[in-house]
């Protein structure tokens, strides 16, 4: 079974190269689907769906990292709500 | 650099020449491919604009791209060809979309037939139930409310002498099904009706419309390309005949969709398209890998994904109409708001001329109606069907809410829609007069 600081690292890695998609809804997106996923599935305790959903997340973390980078070869402008400051 | 000439350091010199050089030269072509980027709408500062037109078209998931990427590149074999693995591993991608596609409906995957897109399924199921089975029965049955394609199919088929009954729907966009009932006759071989409106969202009682065309013993094909994907269909439980299904209306790629048709009891069509004989013969043509998977692996995602997206969806759907209905007055909803997909809302915004507020609203990718016949000025036909006013027809707005949509999109949305209704409204002089609660029906417009 997995520990809870590789988990963590997983989570914070998903969270990482999710930030480099350029398109801002996929970013904002991945980014949201990832901590829902996470917490919707902080309780469960059976270890082998808990590897299931590991190695799930992995190939995700490798996807995400694939599709990031074809995002980053065709940027566009950004949208208008990315060019407002936030406050 | 000075210094290292006055030290006459050539070698150096010229080293660190060079790098400058080729550094000028690459910054220069990442600003040339900026400046000729062809795409750009709009100017540098004001940015891309928003999208919430849902019901056009989606983009395609980043997951759904990874898993065709393989398809466009490496594995381009055709997947009629049986003589040879490229042939092969082709097939085997397709038959497992071909699964994807059939788990999500509840359908066998031999049931499944790839098409260009939900306009080609529209076609085949209409035209071709109505010529297979014309030696016997004459009549089609649709509403008035259904996509063009449908209902320009059901033109072409009176030409060829079909009895095509029209029916009107009521005022919140669904259909009567005594009307129905009473519409169907012996004669009837189709029924057809859409499941979701593409234009005002609206619902019909599809299981309902099953039970009544099985019980007369007529097929019935429903449109399901703004449904599948985001609303639970089951075509046993719902005694769907055809079902048309659309691949980039759910993340999926373009140029892409299947037709489901019952092989039991079983359904005959008459094939459009004439060639090799693939698709059980109904739909002739090498089918596009990269595309099948495309749309194969949409179906998968929206399967297991249709909880969250719709419960989200339905968030963002409330929170946009709260804060429109919340600052402004006079706003009708276009169609049934309970039998409704939340992730369409047309809005007409009274006294507002809605091309003025789309004109307006040039930072959100926005529609009247469909895209199909965004380019009249013409109000929508589904308006009219579903007797709106021809000024209310005039200043609809429909609001596409999807998967990759966010909330400050919705916020930054509402907040533009809510300020420039009000500053068209105060330009207005019939919004003055409502204001000072004149009744406009009751006013004689002199006739020049």
């Amino acid at each position: 079974m997995a520990s809870k600081t590789k988990i963590l690292n997983l989570y914070k890695a998903l969270l990482r190269e999710s930030q480099k998609f350029s398109t801002y809804n996929f970013r904002s997106y991945a980014v949201r689907r990832i901590r829902d996923a996470f917490r919707d599935n902080r309780n469960i305790t059976d270890s082998e769906l808990i590897n299931n959903r590991i190695s799930e997340a992995r190939k995700n973390l490798d996807l995400i990292k694939r599709q990031a980078l074809v995002s980053q070869m065709y940027q566009t402008d950004k949208l208008v709500i990315e060019r407002i400051p936030r406050t | 650099m000075n210094q290292l000439l006055k030290n006459n350091n050539i070698k150096l010199f010229q080293t660190l020449l060079t790098k400058q050089l080729n550094m000028s030269v690459a910054i220069r072509k990442k600003f040339s491919t900026e400046i000729e980027n062809k795409f750009k709408v709009t100017g540098l500062l004001d940015g891309r604009p928003l999208y919430l037109d849902a019901q056009a078209t989606t983009p395609l998931d980043p997951r759904v791209l990874d898993e065709m990427m393989p398809y466009l590149t490496s594995y381009y074999g055709n997947p009629h060809s049986r003589t040879h693995a490229y042939g092969w591993e082709s097939e085997a991608a397709v038959e497992k979309a071909r699964n994807q596609v059939a788990n999500l409906i509840g359908a066998d995957p031999k049931e499944i037939i790839f098409t260009s897109g939900a306009t080609e399924s529209n076609n085949i199921a209409v035209k071709g139930v109505a010529r297979f089975y014309a030696s016997k029965k004459k009549h089609i049955i649709t509403t008035q409310t259904e996509h063009k394609c449908v209902l320009d199919s059901c033109r072409a088929l009176e030409a060829e002498g079909f009895k095509i009954t029209y029916l009107p729907v009521q005022t919140n966009g669904l259909i009567s099904l005594e009307e129905l009932d009473k519409a169907i006759t012996p004669d009837t071989s189709l029924v057809s009706i859409m499941t979701v409106n593409n234009e005002i969202g609206v619902r019909q009682p599809i299981e309902e419309i099953g039970r009544l065309c099985k019980a007369k013993k007529a097929f019935f094909h429903t449109d399901a390309a703004q449904a599948v994907g985001k609303i639970p269909l089951d075509v046993q439980s719902m005694n769907i005949d055809l079902m048309s299904i659309s691949g980039h209306k759910i993340y999926g790629p373009k140029g892409v969709g299947a037709i489901y048709v019952r092989r039991r009891p079983r359904v005959r069509v008459e094939a459009i398209q004439s060639g090799g004989g693939q698709e059980r013969g109904i739909r002739s043509g090498t089918v596009p890998t990269p595309l099948a998977v495309g749309l194969g692996s949409a179906c998968e995602i929206s399967q297991q994904e249709m909880e969250y997206d719709h419960a989200r969806i339905k968030k963002l759907s409330n929170r946009l109409m709260d804060t429109i209905y919340g600052e402004l007055t006079h706003v009708i909803r276009n169609g049934d708001p309970v039998h409704t997909y939340p992730g369409c809302i047309n809005l007409s915004f009274a006294y507002v001329e809605g091309e003025s507020l789309l004109m307006a609203l040039k930072d959100v990718a926005l529609s009247s109606g469909s895209a199909c016949t965004s380019a009249s000025l013409e109000p929508s036909y589904v308006l009219r069907a579903i007797g709106t006013d021809e000024d209310l027809a005039h200043s609809s707005i429909r609001f596409g809410i999807g998967r990759f949509t966010t909330e400050e999109e919705v916020d930054y949305t509402a907040r533009k829609c809510i300020d420039h209704v009000t500053r068209l409204r105060e330009m207005s002089p019939l919004w003055e007069m409502v204001q000072e609660g004149v009744d406009l029906k009751t006013i004689q417009w002199s006739q020049h």
